[in-house]
């Protein structure tokens, strides 16, 4: 009897997460920050746009669109926000300090591809 | 700082103060600051007994409140489990509420990482347990260095780090802000959790100093 339950519980699916609902980013995943120049409101500063960093962690809980939010828009389904590492070297060609020296900055899941 | 300028016992008491009064015109953002405020009473959206009381509660933030987390921290492994998890959540346990809807990440310094908390596109700060961010915060020179030469900025500030301790700079961009928990200083095994939230500085929980009991007045 219980195994039968058992296997009724696996055969029914789960409840469905609607989209934007799980991060579509890992601790761990190698990523890029996308290289935009939006006029007006930004949340990700120019100098690392376009580096390459790796996902410390997901921000929880999702937010939304904090660019779309500043003009009053609807700013539509939530998306997770990403803490990102990247090294300063990575950012700066002729950084200085120690090599392990390093920056963490938050980045919205819309800027961010894998690289 | 006018002090050098205007000791208050540098003169004879009998001196006669000029009147406080403003007399430059008001810049271009206190006009702007005016105008909305006024059209926003006007249209009845905010009320001047609300923003009064907003003001009221930022002057009840200030870094006496993230002296009482980090102290807390200190003496307490499950709550400083429970703040780096979460800081957020761990800092409403203390009674210090979120009223701007932002998380908090605390940052833990240890022997081998110091971190460093700045804001390169704005100001953001975490203002619900340090009130008002210092001015220099807030200009240009600290924001684009802290992020490009963190170590040259630090020495200005006196605190040295060594190359083997990575250096950990968090840009606060969106919704969340940031707090560090400082290293607990040598030689404070005795003291008192009060005692221990005296020793720490707002420049402490920014990252730009560190804790020393040698240099702090240390409370008996």
């Amino acid at each position: 009897m219980q195994n039968e339950s058992r296997a009724t519980a696996k055969a029914t699916p789960g409840p469905v997460a609607a989209l934007g609902e799980e991060p579509v980013f890992r601790a761990g995943d190698a990523v890029r920050i996308l290289t935009r120049s939006p006029i007006g409101h930004y949340r990700v500063p120019t100098y690392v746009r376009g580096k390459k960093g790796r996902v410390e962690a997901v921000i929880q809980p999702a937010g939304i669109d904090n660019e779309e939010e500043a003009y009053g828009r609807n700013a539509g389904s939530k998306l997770h926000y990403y803490r990102i590492a990247i090294p300063m070297t990575e950012i700066w060609s002729d950084y200085s300090g120690s090599p392990l020296d390093a920056l963490r900055i938050e980045v919205f899941e819309s800027w961010l591809e894998r690289s | 700082m006018n002090q050098g300028r205007h000791d208050p016992h540098d003169h004879p008491h009998d001196d006669r103060h000029s009147e406080i009064s403003q007399s430059a015109h008001p810049g271009y953002f206190d006009v702007m600051e005016t105008a909305v405020r006024e059209l926003l009473v006007e249209k009845r959206l905010i009320g001047p007994g609300e923003i009064r009381r907003q003001i009221e509660v930022l002057d009840s933030r200030t870094p006496a409140l993230g002296s009482k987390v980090v102290a807390r921290a200190w003496v307490d492994p499950g709550f400083r489990a429970r703040l780096l998890a979460n800081g957020r959540s761990a800092c409403e346990e203390l009674g210090i509420s979120f009223y701007d809807d932002t998380q908090l990440i605390v940052l833990e310094n240890t022997d081998k990482v110091h971190n460093l908390i700045v804001c390169t596109l704005c100001s953001c700060y975490p203002r619900p347990v340090l009130g008002l961010p210092p001015d220099w915060y807030k200009l240009k020179p600290y924001r684009a260095r802290a992020v490009s030469e963190p170590r040259a900025v630090l020495a200005e500030f006196g605190t040295v780090i060594p190359a083997d301790v990575e250096i950990l700079v968090s840009d606060s961009t969106a919704m969340v802000r940031y707090l560090v928990l400082p290293k607990r200083p040598e030689g404070t095994r005795e003291y008192t959790e009060e005692q221990l939230a005296g020793l720490v500085t707002r420049d402490a929980m920014i990252g730009v100093a560190v804790i020393d009991v040698e240099t702090s007045g240390v409370p008996q």
